[in-house]
């Protein structure tokens, strides 16, 4: 499987073997601290016999458009934290620092796959080509989504944490069934597979744990994908697990990888494997993305409070951005230009999104009384037909005084 | 015409909706070999196979969650949850996620998944096997709740449930499931609506709601009002959300006095959103404040004393002479 054969470089020992306490007895517990990496913190490329070929096989276009990629998704986290800071949001949740984990990711699906993300996902949303701008619309507090699932095959956010994780594995096992349905009316059938993603502090959710028992029940098409960005709001990943947590799947009967989530090249290739997998129907896959926020949790969120600058420092030398746009020149495989072009799509990107959030109006009540079902109900009937009543007095009371 | 008991009703209606449509198909724990711990699902599996009549594994917001995503690619699961206290892992995925997910895409998704539950007591069982949770499920927005209490409407609720675009609960009243009745399976009747109410008894003195497990009962407290010259309406409410106000509505108008029984603890219940929206009604029309007859205020109680706290034809006829003596 290519898991646990080399040692990393800029991830030291002590980092990577969380939870010191598990490991006194060596012979009980899993090997610690392994983990998949081909493009290291200097930006130089590492060989693996198993996921090695996946990058052989990117062209320079698709390396250039990882960069870009990072790259431009970084540049509108920025916008949307200044429009939050200017007002026009209620809340952002920035993704600095996990540019990799979630371009490397999304570039590894195809369109039929279909996308669970949490709330953080927006470079899985470019990835997936979604107009930017409707990411904000739930922030903006316009609607409690933004955009339709099924145009891009990419979930709305969901903000109960891990509920989508189920959801993903359900879908899994409609594309089993319709698989199964197809073969049997001598159809070729679609090999689609799903992914979850979802945090570490999420990874202690309930409703994980079923979904990896129900994904590995049925061999699910499904590749859980866990960003471990090291902390849920204030909480380390130490108080939700004492083991990695790609360990964890193990304890289901799937493979669980632990990949270096700030390298692009590594995410990309493990996720292409896993993908592969699940599209066979060898069944499920935990990725654990091994990775960082950069950034606070939300604007609301103050991480002064509970975690030092030394450690972000440590981690901005690991910036994924950086390490590829090394790597690209090393190689000769993007210029000046090339970076400035980058720069200026991902400036255009957050004009755009800007005019677009200031654009946006909030839906009328009717709107919001219009969807709760999809069958006429007599309750909201009811209900509107009064409101209706109760807003059209205001009109009346203004225009009687007026004249 | 043909005289089935409840279970089998739904039996019926399942083995139709799944014969019908292979996108439809059951999840929930047991349901497969043993055919449901009541028998619901008895020869389903063997009949249409294991894709389609799943043994889920022992996790319920696993069975509501993924029937979610089952949904989502185009698929009608009808869940089996084993028990009523038992929906409660589950609640989050039905109250959080699957009620919501039709508003959140601003209609864009729907999620036609059916949760099928055993409940209330009478059945003298142990804990968390006799509960009526209902109401705790009326409170959310995007949920329809449908309880049959006769074999007719077990079978076309099964049916119509599954056939719903919106997610619909339907609460099997288990203490029933062996009640026998004629079932057309040919025609609805007036059981087209799933979410009308029907007023099966006729009377012009007052007005008695009832619904699921405690129609029976409903219906014999009438008779015997009946011989101290009481003539009583009663109301089988059929759907718990939407309600069916307007048949409830003109019942009291022509009767004047309003009773609602339900298994469930009155605090906070169907009951007190019955009586709150007559009395704003139908108001003039009242003689009589609106009386409740249900639970009380407790954990569903042991075996040993559920006949105490179970509504029944005495507690009903006292409630009466309450609203007899305004
Ligand atoms: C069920 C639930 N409990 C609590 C919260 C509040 N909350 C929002 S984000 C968060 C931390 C999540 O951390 P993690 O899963 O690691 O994801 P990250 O935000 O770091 O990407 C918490 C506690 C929530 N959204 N849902």
């Amino acid at each position: 499987m290519g898991v646990g054969q080399l040692p990393t470089t800029e991830f030291n020992d002590e980092e990577l073997d969380d939870h010191p306490e598990t490991h006194q007895d060596p012979a009980s517990q899993p090997a610690g601290g392994d983990m998949i990496q081909l493009l290291d913190a200097q930006g130089n490329r590492r060989e693996d016999p198993v996921f090695g070929p996946y990058v052989e096989s990117l062209d320079p276009e698709a390396l250039r458009a990882f960069y870009r990629d990072m790259a431009v998704v970084r540049r509108f986290d920025q916008e949307a934290t200044a429009l939050q800071r200017q007002g026009q949001l209620a809340l952002w949740v920035p993704l600095t620092g996990q540019e990799a984990a979630q371009i490397g990711s999304g570039h590894a699906l195809r369109p039929e796959d279909f996308v669970f993300p949490s709330y953080r996902e927006h470079g899985v949303a470019l990835s997936r080509g979604l107009d930017m701008s409707d990411l904000l619309r739930l922030f903006r507090g316009v609607t409690h989504g933004g955009w339709d699932p099924r145009e891009k095959n990419f979930n709305i956010y969901t903000l109960v944490l891990a509920a989508q994780v189920l959801h993903a594995v359900g879908y899994a096992m409609g594309i089993q069934r319709d698989q199964a349905s197809a073969q049997a009316k001598g159809q070729a059938a679609e090999d689609a597979a799903v992914v979850a993603y979802y945090g570490d502090g999420a990874s202690s959710e309930g409703d994980v744990h079923e979904a990896m028992v129900f994904a590995s029940s049925y061999k699910a098409p499904v590749v859980f994908f866990c960003q471990n960005n090291h902390w849920a709001i204030s909480v380390p990943s130490k108080v939700q697990t004492k083991v990695p947590l790609a360990h964890r799947a193990q304890g289901y009967g799937f493979p669980g990888v632990r990949v270096d989530g700030n390298d692009i090249l590594a995410v990309h290739a493990v996720t292409q494997w896993a993908l592969d997998r699940a599209r066979k129907g060898e069944g499920p896959v935990l990725i654990e993305a091994f990775t960082y926020r950069l950034g606070a949790h939300t604007t609301a969120d103050d991480p002064t409070k509970y975690r030092t600058s030394s450690e972000e420092d440590q981690w901005r030398a690991k910036d994924p951005l950086t390490r590829l746009e090394t790597y690209l020149r090393a190689e000769g495989l993007a210029d000046d230009a090339f970076f400035e072009d980058v720069r200026r799509q991902g400036q255009e990107l957050a004009d755009s999104v800007r005019q677009a959030v200031l654009s946006m109006e909030g839906p009328s009540m009717e709107e919001a009384f219009a969807h709760v079902y999809s069958q006429a109900h007599p309750l909201v009937q009811e209900e509107l037909q009064w409101y209706r009543e109760y807003e059209a007095g205001f009109e009346n009371a203004e225009g009687a005084g007026e004249g | 015409m043909t005289t089935m008991t409840i279970a089998k009703a739904i039996n019926e209606g399942l083995r139709e909706a799944l014969g019908q449509d292979e996108k439809t198909l059951l999840m929930g724990e047991d349901i497969g070999a043993l055919g449901g711990v009541y028998r619901v699902t008895d020869g389903l599996q063997q009949e249409f196979g294991e894709d389609r009549v799943v043994d889920s594994p022992l996790a319920e917001a696993g069975i509501i969650g993924t029937s979610i995503g089952l949904a989502m690619r185009g698929y009608r699961p009808v869940c089996e949850i084993q028990f009523d206290g038992f929906v409660f892992p589950g609640f989050n995925q039905i109250t959080t996620q699957l009620s919501k997910y039709h508003a959140r895409t601003s209609g864009a998704v729907t999620l036609p998944v059916t949760i099928r539950i055993p409940y209330g007591g009478g059945i003298g069982s142990i804990e968390h096997h006799s509960e009526s949770p209902e109401a705790l499920f009326a409170h959310t927005a995007g949920l329809r709740i449908i309880t049959p209490s006769n074999p007719h409407d077990a079978y076309w609720m099964t049916r119509q449930a599954i056939e719903c675009e919106d997610p619909v609960i339907v609460f099997e009243p288990k203490k029933r499931y062996w009640l026998k009745g004629e079932v057309n399976t040919e025609d609805p009747g007036t059981s087209a609506d799933p979410f009308s109410a029907h007023v099966v008894r006729q009377g012009s003195d007052a007005t008695l709601v009832a619904y699921g497990p405690l129609v029976p009962v409903a219906l014999a407290a009438a008779a015997a009002a009946e011989e101290d010259g009481r003539s009583i309406e009663v109301i089988d409410l059929r759907s718990i959300s939407p309600i069916d106000f307007d048949t409830v509505e003109a019942s009291v108008r022509k009767t004047g006095r309003l009773l609602v029984t339900h298994e469930a603890p009155t605090f906070g219940g169907i009951g007190g959103e019955i009586a709150s929206r007559i009395s704003e009604r139908a108001f003039l029309s009242l003689e009589a404040p609106v009386i409740r007859v249900g639970g009380f205020h407790m954990p569903y109680p042991v075996a040993k004393v559920e006949e105490h706290y179970l509504p029944d034809i005495d507690r009903i006829l006292e409630a009466l002479d309450r609203a007899f003596s305004y």
